[in-house]
């Protein structure tokens, strides 16, 4: 059975016609599966290279050097939250915050709590110092917020 | 033009209900500059935007006009535009509400640079945090081919263009011209050495122009109101100085830190940073003192307080040690702040985000980090300090050891820290103590 989903074959299928090499469509490949099942594994990878007419090795290259996608070892919660440490939100508690989340939730920054619900990320500067602290969640950002106001959006209630 | 009559140009639109639809935008004139830029030559268009003295935005601050003259002028085959939205740069955010509010404005802009460029492929490599920017831009490039303003035949012009999203991966290298190439072609994102430069061979192979988007965003406006309305804005070029390109038009600055009021304010380029602190962010927060500001992103290094009257125009930041303007995203830090903990912020950014190829910047990084963590432990050596001031003058374009500036980015807060406030950090040394926190006591 085939490890990529007929959606992400179609979503690779339609970015095969906007870029001149067929490599070009390594990381919407990636970002589609991630999407969908939480990681990459070796089996996906080798259905993009097919695709792509490129080995696995090539795909696991560009894949790794992103820290962003994982492997089945490592797969993500169902949502993914990042706190920003970088100098901005340093500044007004970034690091804090993320030591307070870490603590609440018994797990280091990179690991996924004990139900699979949440994965908690560090970020470098998150493009949101206007609102610092600041977290993304998945893709969408969340200025200004405290230790309960992540928890609050992420688990659903302090 | 006093920075008092100064109205918003790229920031005009904000908070207008439904900025970021077509409907809006053409209500507001929008597209005006695209049909009057599609009824002229595309070397006219290049030659209005090279006389508008427009620098980009990104960083470099490298005159537009003159990279788009750089493309070979008898070419067969693709020419590639690639707008950079990979902004990571710690502190800097204009991006990121420039298209989240208007982003018809960048669109447009992107638009006449294709037509100018003689592209008729553009990939817009955007940042993968910036999820919200990407649904607003794809709603936006639909309202657009649905309105004969991207595919065929643009306005009935015979000038052909695709605009293409691209989602980067979340790593700050991404914004480097070259290495966002690589990525974009699916590669990791190793920077190329230069030569050859994307304008000869960029994207695929192909001649290609990279540009920021706030830049996009200025063109427009230049082909609207011309070439001496944005030289009347900001500050000319030095006439001792034959290598100064000036400073001209709005600029977008992003103040964050230790102020009142974090926010996006837009000013003739020139403003200094003590003024856009008291006038513009409400002043530095409880009543403290600035010790320290980030004049462009923090791999432009620091100004000390005594320093925050310099212009923050292209050349400003330079005349008092820094590396430049950068992205002009100010971060202020105040007086009960350790420069031996920010110092460590900066170079843990470093670490994080070198691409790794240069062993100079990997090792560098790295190791820079390492032996500010072991200062921070209470552990330090008076050497140390010395040893971080070698460091810093190993790695990096400027002594020639590396491929691209990142390297540089991350030796200059260590210059500058060090030159600035180094009796604080002998100081911390000798005293043998602990970082409180994570981070920094008086945060909270």
């Amino acid at each position: 059975m085939s490890e990529l989903s007929s959606n992400a074959k179609k979503v690779i299928e339609e970015h095969l016609g906007r870029y001149p090499s067929k490599q070009a469509v390594t990381l919407p490949a990636l970002h589609v599966v991630q999407e969908e099942k939480g990681c990459v594994s070796r089996k996906a990878i080798s259905e993009i290279a097919d695709i792509l007419e490129l080995s696995p090795a090539q795909i696991n290259d560009t894949l790794s050097f992103y820290g962003f996608f994982r492997t089945e070892e490592d797969p993500l919660g169902k949502k993914r939250v990042w706190i920003c440490r970088s100098l901005p939100c340093m500044l007004r508690g970034g690091d804090e915050l993320l030591a307070e989340l870490c603590s609440r939730w018994n797990i280091q920054p990179g690991q996924t709590t004990a139900d699979g619900e949440v994965t908690l990320e560090l970020a470098e500067c998150l493009g949101a110092c206007d609102g610092a602290p600041c977290m993304l969640v998945d893709d969408e950002l969340t200025l200004c917020v405290t230790a309960d106001d992540v928890e609050k959006q992420v688990r659903g209630g302090a | 033009m006093s920075n008092e009559d100064f109205k918003p140009v790229l920031l005009a639109r904000q908070g207008k209900p439904n900025s970021h639809t077509l409907e809006t935008y053409k209500a507001d004139g929008g597209y005006q500059a695209l049909a009057k830029a599609l009824a002229m030559k595309n070397t006219e268009v290049i030659d209005v935007v090279k006389a508008s003295g427009l620098r980009g935005r990104g960083g470099a601050g490298f005159p537009t006009g003159l990279k788009w003259t750089f493309l070979p002028k008898d070419v067969s085959g693709p020419i590639y535009l690639c707008i950079n939205g990979d902004e990571s740069e710690p502190g800097t955010f204009n991006n990121r509400v420039l298209i989240e509010q208007d982003p018809h404005q960048v669109l447009e802009g992107i638009v006449i640079s294709s037509f100018a460029t003689r592209t008729t492929t553009a990939y817009f490599y955007l940042r993968y945090e910036y999820g919200r920017c990407y649904r607003v831009l794809k709603d936006a490039i639909d309202e657009m081919y649905a309105n004969n303003l991207l595919g065929k035949n643009i306005l009935g012009s015979g000038y052909d263009l695709d605009v293409h999203l691209h989602r980067g991966a979340c790593a700050y290298i991404c914004g480097e011209e070259t290495g966002l190439i690589e990525s974009l072609e699916g590669k990791r994102a190793w920077p190329r050495i230069k030569p050859p430069f994307p304008a000869i061979e960029g994207a695929f192979r192909r001649p290609t122009v990279v540009n920021n988007v706030e830049t996009m965003a200025c063109i427009p406006h230049i082909i609207n109101h011309g070439a001496e309305w944005f030289m009347s804005m900001g500050v000319p070029k030095d006439p001792n100085n034959p290598r100064d390109a000036g400073s001209y038009g709005p600029k977008l600055y992003c103040i964050s830190g230790h102020v009142n009021k974090p926010g996006l304010v837009e000013l003739p380029m020139g403003i200094s940073a003590r003024d856009l602190i008291d006038k513009h962010a409400g002043g530095v927060w409880k009543g403290r003192k600035a010790k320290a500001v980030v004049p462009g992103g923090i791999s432009m290094g620091f100004m000390s307080e005594k320093e925050l009257d310099t212009p923050l125009d292209f050349a400003g930041p330079g005349r008092v040690g820094c590396l430049g303007l950068g992205t002009a995203a100010v971060v202020v830090i105040d007086d009960h702040t350790s420069m031996v903990d920010v110092l460590y912020n900066a170079c843990r950014f470093f670490a994080h985000e070198s691409c790794g190829q240069c062993t100079p910047c990997r090792e560098g990084t790295a190791w820079s980090t390492k032996i500010l963590e072991r200062i921070r432990d209470g552990r330090g050596k008076l050497s140390d300090i010395d040893l971080l001031l070698e460091i810093s003058g190993s790695m990096g374009t400027i002594p020639g050891t590396t491929i691209c500036g990142l390297a540089d980015g991350a030796a200059w807060p260590m210059k500058n820290a060090i030159h600035k406030f180094r009796p604080e950090f002998e100081e911390y040394i000798k005293s043998g103590r602990r970082s409180e926190s994570p981070a920094l006591a008086g945060a909270h």
